[in-house]
């Protein structure tokens, strides 16, 4: 496993040169002859319909293109899953903040006073913005019910269990707030119309093929006519999966009513207030647990805020459904499971994609089911950690040699987790500090859900040009993640070249296959693996036509490369996604093989809370890991530190206040990330047990860092404080109300 | 607004721009002289992708306007270093993996350099207090501190970058 020359080596990130030198192109640093701007004039309220459009004198409006939803030639959606998400607003608008009219003028700075110009008149209608209020149903703003999509998994006889004697039932509810992605480079895309070619679009993505399709719809032009290219893009972290479709949308309505270029790049404001988050949610867990502290069954009933279309909350809501029983081996589960429409903008994709809310609830709640049993939540957990052969909740078979016990043991003591705990249990009655310490054992699905990579169907290809460079052919792009890197580093280990002789194909539909998403960590793993498998192909093709020999250097590879495409006219080959045998999954029971490899994981935090001004600060943070093959070590500690930087927002800091839909700190001002001041040291461990299916034993990084830090320090306060927070996310005004008051917790737990 | 000119010294070279007088630094580095590297992430002084070094000091360009900026001696991150010869800090951030996704990356740069300036052998405090003023979304700021750690010894070393 050690052999590797350039897989499991730190090499440079690809595209790092031109980062450090300030030189790498964003889409704001991207101009086009002739270009004019764009803007949006947004809904005002939560719900109602449109009665009029007004633009107001002392704007010079014939210089103005203006876009409605009548211009549209082709569908007024963006093509996802349903597709009842509008592309422009035509009669009713469904959230503050939805898209309404585009407008588009050469002079950048007279848009905000000409967005200003336009009033639109409505007559309200009653809004709905909270779960609770859509599960109501006093308003129907979405279908029959407000149900945007709903799911049942069910594993054993749950009401047997309950029904048992001689048994502990632990009942709790656990809430999470919406979550806002915070890139620091906002969201934009340039588009270019010219009958011959179509539309061209470059933006700031992940999914060129996704907006692919959300352009053909909303066009109306064929396949061949749309061209979609990803430029270096400043963070995105699932922010730019769905919604960069729906800016590039507007562009090329702009484009092709003006027939100049146009480029909309969003303020920081705007890309707050308007594009996706996280979404809420409230889950509430009853466990039966034997008087020994075996975990007989669980019911849970799970459920998130959509916003006001359907969008991606399916799909999110399926990934928090199968995480809901978290690491542990549950004779019995059930889970039901709602995404409730609100009038908010819709939520979506955000790094961890549901399983973040539904562990936060689950590794809370296994706290509090370890005390209700007077077991410590390490003896309780250890008891109940899924081995190898058990079952999860989808009745998948772990056959992956794991050893959550011994890595929960690892990581407590590279946290030195015992000694603390005693330590801070004598000293906390008398300190004006109470420290406290807590940890979560957490798993994320790697890879699309049940049958979603054979739908997706995957193509890559590597090929080499006329001067002896080798390119990895993807639609999979790189923000921030690796992807450049990685999948270069796969393709030269294959090939038994030098890192320096690969390089990345434009990502463009143009040129590039359609290898999915770069979504669910599913870049190192599945795409990785193709790459892998055609690179292989290319290597064989060389040696097959005897051009090769078994042994070379990389010089004598790249002349034998030129040599084929003197003689063949070029040199590719492609790889396409084969599921593993031995796979199964049911779409409509949630039975089965949920992925096809999951990460776990053990984060332990150390907290201090300041009894004065009820602030808490982590102390110390230890992440250990199994995600396979670690393919570049930089990189992936990088991937975990982030990714716990970020959950320590989620938990203690990102708090979106809402106002009937809308947004009210949509500024960096008042919605507050962590800064270089308020982190931990964040210790980064990772055991390795490659996966025979994945990139060089690969498995999925880059969310599993988000699913860990919240429940952790959650666990961590409630040691401190001895009291009970169950939701995030937790600020000190929140400890206050609860500690000044001096009233205990509202005791949840009741014995059979 | 009325175009005035002004003259400044960007990146060692002195030139002169036709810009209103509240126009700000951010946007005639990036629109007037092309200078891109140089990022916008808020507007409002918060994230610092948009830092600059003016007359030595670490500020936001957008929150300066041109006319301030007038006669004053300006680096940008085109200024810090090139393809041929990277700054300590650049190449200690490719080392250490200080950039992800790149959007923070000029201006974090700008910071590091200044507080090197400022405080050659700066312990870990110092250097998370050094960059306070610079959001980054994506690397939870590990890899840079270890990336400012690294630049600080090959400075002192009086290793060529």
């Amino acid at each position: 496993m050690q052999s590797e020359r350039v897989v499991g080596q730190p090499v440079f990130r690809k595209e790092g040169l031109a980062k450090v030198l300030g030189a790498a192109r964003y889409i704001d640093d991207l101009s086009m002859p002739g270009m004019i701007y764009g803007a949006t004039v947004r809904s005002a309220i939560p719900r109602g319909r449109v009665l009029g459009i007004e633009f107001s004198p002392g704007i010079p409006w014939d210089e103005f293109t203006i876009v409605t939803a009548k211009d549209i030639p082709g569908k007024n959606y963006i093509a996802m899953i349903n597709n009842d998400w509008p592309c422009l607003v035509d009669g009713v608008v469904n959230h503050p903040q939805e898209p309404i009219l585009l407008l588009a003028h050469p002079d950048r700075h007279l848009l905000p006073q000409a967005v200003a110009a336009v009033h639109v008149r409505y007559e309200e209608m009653s809004s709905v913005h909270s779960i609770e209020e859509s599960e109501r149903g006093r308003t129907i703003i979405w279908g029959e019910d407000n149900v945007l999509k709903s799911y049942l998994l069910e594993k054993g006889d749950v009401d047997a269990a309950f029904a048992q004697p001689d048994i502990i039932i632990v009942v709790g509810e656990y809430t999470t707030g919406a979550q806002e992605h915070l890139y620091i480079e906002n969201n934009g895309a340039i588009a270019m119309y010219d009958e011959h070619a179509g539309v061209t679009l470059w933006g700031s993505l992940q999914c060129p093929f996704y907006a692919h399709k959300s352009l053909m719809a909303v066009t109306g032009l064929p396949e061949d006519k749309v061209r979609v290219i990803q430029v270096e893009t400043g963070g995105a972290f699932g922010g730019k999966e769905d919604y960069p479709s729906m800016i590039g949308a507007h562009a090329a309505l702009l484009a092709m009513k003006s027939g100049r270029p146009v480029k909309i790049v969003y303020d920081r404001a705007e890309d707050m207030a308007a594009t996706t988050k996280r979404h809420p949610s409230r889950t509430r867990h009853r466990t039966a647990v034997t008087k020994d502290g075996k975990l007989l069954a669980a019911d849970i009933e799970l459920c998130l805020d959509g916003g006001a279309y359907s969008t991606l909350s399916s799909t999110v809501l399926s990934r928090a459904t199968i995480h809901s029983g978290g690491a542990y081996f549950w004779p019995n589960i059930r889970v039901r499971s709602k995404a409730y429409a609100t009038n908010t903008p819709p939520h979506g994709a955000f790094r961890g994609f549901g399983a973040p809310q539904a562990l936060f609830a689950t590794e809370r709640h296994m706290d509090r089911v370890a005390k209700a049993v007077g077991l410590t939540p390490e003896e309780f957990r250890r008891r109940n950690l899924l081995l190898t052969g058990e079952t999860t909740s989808t009745g998948q078979v772990i056959r992956q040699q794991i050893d959550l016990q011994g890595w929960m043991e690892r990581a407590l003591d590279c946290a030195n987790y015992r000694e603390k705990k005693a330590r801070f249990d004598r000293e906390n009655p008398d300190g004006v500090r109470k420290k406290g310490i807590g940890f979560a054992v957490f798993l994320h699905g790697s890879g699309f859900t049940g049958s979603g990579e054979r739908y997706l169907n995957s193509l890559v290809g590597v090929d080499a040009t006329a001067e002896g460079r080798i390119r990895v052919l993807v639609s999979s792009t790189e923000f921030g993640q690796g992807t450049n890197t990685i999948l270069c580093q796969i393709a030269a280990e294959t090939l038994g070249v030098d890192y320096d002789v690969v390089e990345m194909a434009p990502p463009d539909t143009g040129i590039v296959p359609n290898s999915g998403p770069t979504v669910a960590s599913r870049t190192a793993m599945v795409v990785g693996r193709l790459v892998q498998s055609a690179a292989l192909g290319l290597k064989q093709t060389l040696i097959a036509s005897g051009l090769l020999g078994e042994r070379y250097l990389t010089e004598e590879f790249q002349a034998a490369a030129k040599a084929h495409i003197g003689k063949h006219g070029g040199l590719c080959s492609m790889s396409r996604y084969q599921a593993p045998p031995d796979v199964y999954w049911d779409d409509q029971t949630y039975r089965g093989e949920a992925y096809a490899a999951y990460a776990w994981a053990v984060y332990v935090a150390e907290v201090t809370v300041e009894v004065t001004t009820y602030s808490v600060a982590v102390d110390d943070f230890v992440a250990l890991q199994e995600v396979g093959r670690v393919l570049n070590p930089v990189l992936a500690t990088g991937q975990v530190e982030g990714g716990v930087a970020q959950g320590i927002g989620y938990a203690l800091y990102e708090k979106v206040s809402w106002d009937r839909g809308l947004m009210k700190n949509n500024q960096m001002t008042n919605y507050i990330i962590p800064t270089s001041q308020d982190l931990p040291k964040i210790r980064v461990y990772f055991e390795e047990v490659p996966f025979e299916h994945g990139a060089y034993g690969a498995k999925g990084i880059g969310e599993l860092p988000m699913d860990g830090p919240a429940p952790a320090i959650l666990n961590a306060i409630a040691h401190a404080t001895g009291e009970d927070f169950n939701a995030i996310p937790l600020l000190p005004e929140d400890i206050a109300e609860r500690l000044a008051a001096g009233a205990p917790a509202a005791q949840e737990m009741a014995t059979v | 607004m009325s175009m005035r000119e002004f003259s400044l010294r960007v990146n060692g070279v002195e030139r002169i721009v036709s810009a209103p007088p509240m126009a700000r630094l951010l946007d005639v580095l990036r629109q007037e002289l092309g200078l891109t590297g140089t990022k916008e992430g808020c507007g409002e002084g918060e994230c610092g992708s948009c830092s600059v070094l003016i007359n030595g000091e670490l500020v936001n360009s957008c929150l300066v306007p041109i006319a301030q900026a007038a006669g004053t001696s300006i680096t940008t991150i085109e200024g810090v270093g090139a393809h041929t010869k990277l700054h300590p800090v650049q190449q200690a951030f490719l080392q250490c993996g200080g950039a992800q996704c790149g959007i923070c990356t000029p201006g974090m740069i700008l910071a590091a350099v200044h507080l090197l300036e400022k405080c050659p052998n700066p312990t870990r405090e110092q250097i998370e207090e050094g960059l306070n003023g610079n959001l980054c979304r994506c690397t939870g700021y590990m890899r840079i501190f270890a990336a400012v750690e690294k630049a600080a010894t090959t400075i002192e070393a009086g290793v060529p970058g």
